[in-house]
């Protein structure tokens, strides 16, 4: 019988796995967005199974509102790193380091 | 909290419902304005601010929940949002002459401002965790766009390529953390959530893991120590116009964050996390004031002096009694005049080609510029926390407010290291009237900047001598 406790850990899992993503990664700066995506989607995870649980449907009107703000929040991400390929004509991670201290 | 919504309701939300309808309207009117008649997108917003801040001043100071709770008007929220109106004005009239001369004077910049002050407005009011997330998310998407708004610097669009990843961090955990209080308590709304953590014990295992979330996002938002990395480079990377926005208006939204979640939702849990905001503020104090004496770049100095601000605003909040709430806004509020003043001052001597953003541009000022270099003595004399100016108040007054809950030991290591912090705010004195001027030092020409900024640096003076009507004006708005 799959319960809350599955849905948490899996949310849980989901979450470190974006984070450790944001700082592992060297590469490339659309993966960071990904790992953002995959964040929000993961708390969206843990909000509907509470929702559910407690059998009180504001979780999931919440998670309509993390979509709409995600949607719009990676739409500004795409458009600085456009700005910032302009100014590199690359988007690796490493070529972050103009400012130091 | 009633179940139907009436007209009470919409008289309540007219500033919010003004500004967003007047923010819309400069956007769409901007498109159509050709780049000789750009300063009618800046008239305007400059009366969008005026009217929206009448509007905020007819509201009613009685604490009123309404539309379900989702909204909380009363006094504090009518001050916030009176002093940011002032603040983000205050940015457009500094910032004017900077943009022209490198091109950007553009409607974007006023838009999203506008955007960011409604942003601000929000969490000022939110009376549920769902309000405070779409007020963040509104203040911090616009920030995120100001801050890469000079599209042909370099500095720039790495600065805010870096706040945005940090940024979204930091929603994500703040995000986590209202999942799980959710889960624990079945709410979002902050007052019910304040009778249900009291009925559920306060150090139930699953809110504390909450809790520890939403405090990593507030320490970031807030730029507190160890989530204080993206301050100094988004400071340093964006134009002067913008930090000067950054660097001022959003303070008074994460206090009001900090006041409406933390005070106001978890009051009954302030045992558990007065402990994390311990860690947070004296971490903040500390690297804040020893990092800045290394700094060489004043927009960087000054954003490690922000971190270090924090620290003392969030020791106001952690107190957890209304006088030290009292104390952390009077502290806020003073904060964000001095910091107006501050980077004004690098925006007043900054031409086209040259940003005066370095210690050294500051040689001999005094010789060339007394006046304002007595100006800039006042600010970072304030700041630095001597006696009659305003900062020295504030930060006696949270000093008092720990002291009345017993952390001695915290006030004693926040005051020693507001000793090592003037030392930097010092050598700025030094720098501009005992070192002998290198190059030319130019003042900018315009009357209403020079004007409004010794009107900024008295006003830091005035506050401090006649600072009881201002405490009085808190005390008012908590009642």
């Amino acid at each position: 019988m799959i319960g809350l406790p599955h849905f948490l850990v899996l949310a849980g899992v989901l979450f470190s796995i974006a984070v450790a993503g944001i700082f592992l990664n060297r590469k490339n700066m659309i993966v960071l967005l990904m790992c953002i995506e995959l964040m929000l989607l993961a708390v969206n995870f843990n909000f509907i199974a509470f929702s559910r649980w407690l059998g009180n449907l504001d979780g999931q009107v919440f998670v309509f509102f993390i979509l709409t703000v995600a949607a719009a929040e990676s739409a500004i991400g795409l458009a600085i790193l456009v700005v910032v390929f302009r100014e590199r004509r690359g988007i690796n991670v490493d070529s972050l380091d103009a400012m130091r201290g | 909290m009633t179940n139907s919504i009436t007209a009470l309701d919409f008289t309540l939300i007219r500033p919010e419902m003004f500004l967003l309808a007047a923010t819309c309207l400069v956007l769409i009117a901007d498109l159509f304005i050709t780049d000789r008649h750009r300063q009618l997108s800046y008239f305007a917003s400059l009366l969008t601010l005026g009217v929206t801040a009448v509007l905020v001043a007819a509201t009613p100071g009685e604490p009123h929940r309404v539309f379900h709770g989702m909204f909380v008007s009363d006094g504090v929220a009518r001050l916030l949002k009176l002093v940011t109106c002032g603040t983000v004005a205050a940015v457009f009239l500094y910032s004017r002459d900077y943009l022209i001369k490198r091109g950007l004077f553009r409607g974007e910049y006023f838009v999203l401002a506008l955007f960011a002050c409604f942003g601000i407005f929000i969490m000022a009011s939110a009376g549920s965790l769902l309000t405070m997330y779409l007020g963040i998310e509104l203040l911090a998407l616009s920030q995120y766009s100001l801050v890469a708004f000079d599209r042909d610097s370099p500095v720039a669009a790495e600065s805010a390529m870096k706040y945005f990843v940090l940024g979204a961090i930091a929603s994500g955990a703040l995000l986590y953390g209202i999942s799980i209080i959710y889960g624990v308590t079945g709410t979002f709304d902050l007052a019910e959530l304040a009778m249900r953590v009291d009925v559920i014990a306060a150090n139930k295992v699953g809110l504390l893991f909450g809790l520890a979330f939403l405090m990593a996002g507030i320490g970031f938002k807030f730029g507190a120590v160890p989530f204080h990395m993206w301050i100094p480079d988004v400071y340093h990377g964006a134009p002067t116009s913008v930090t000067l926005f950054l660097g001022a208006a959003p303070k008074l939204a994460y206090f009001a964050l900090a006041l409406r979640v933390l005070a106001e939702g978890l009051g009954n849990a302030v045992l558990a996390w007065q402990d994390m905001l311990v860690v947070l503020a004296l971490l903040s104090i500390a690297v804040g004031n020893v990092v800045a004496v290394a700094q060489t770049n004043l927009k960087r100095m000054l954003a490690y002096s922000t971190i270090s601000n924090v620290g003392f605003i969030l020791l106001g909040i952690l107190a957890g009694t209304p006088f030290g709430y009292r104390a952390a806004l009077f502290y806020t509020i003073a904060y964000v005049i001095m910091a107006l003043g501050s980077f004004a001052m690098i925006v007043l001597l900054s031409r086209k080609g040259f940003e005066a953003d370095r210690i050294e541009d500051f040689r001999g000022l005094a010789q060339k510029h007394p006046w304002f270099a007595w100006m800039m003595l006042f600010l970072m004399v304030s700041t630095a926390g001597v006696p009659p100016f305003v900062g020295f108040f504030a930060k006696l007054y949270v000093i008092q407010a720990i002291l009345s809950v017993g952390l001695t030991w915290l006030a004693i290591a926040a005051v020693l290291f507001s000793v090592v912090g003037a030392f930097y705010y010092l050598r700025i004195v030094k720098v501009m009237f005992f070192d002998a001027p290198t190059e030319e030092v130019t003042v900018n020409p315009g009357l209403g900047i020079r004007v409004l900024l010794s009107l900024n640096a008295l006003g830091v003076l005035a506050l401090g001598i006649f600072n009881s009507s201002l405490v009085e004006t808190i005390s008012k708005a908590f009642r």
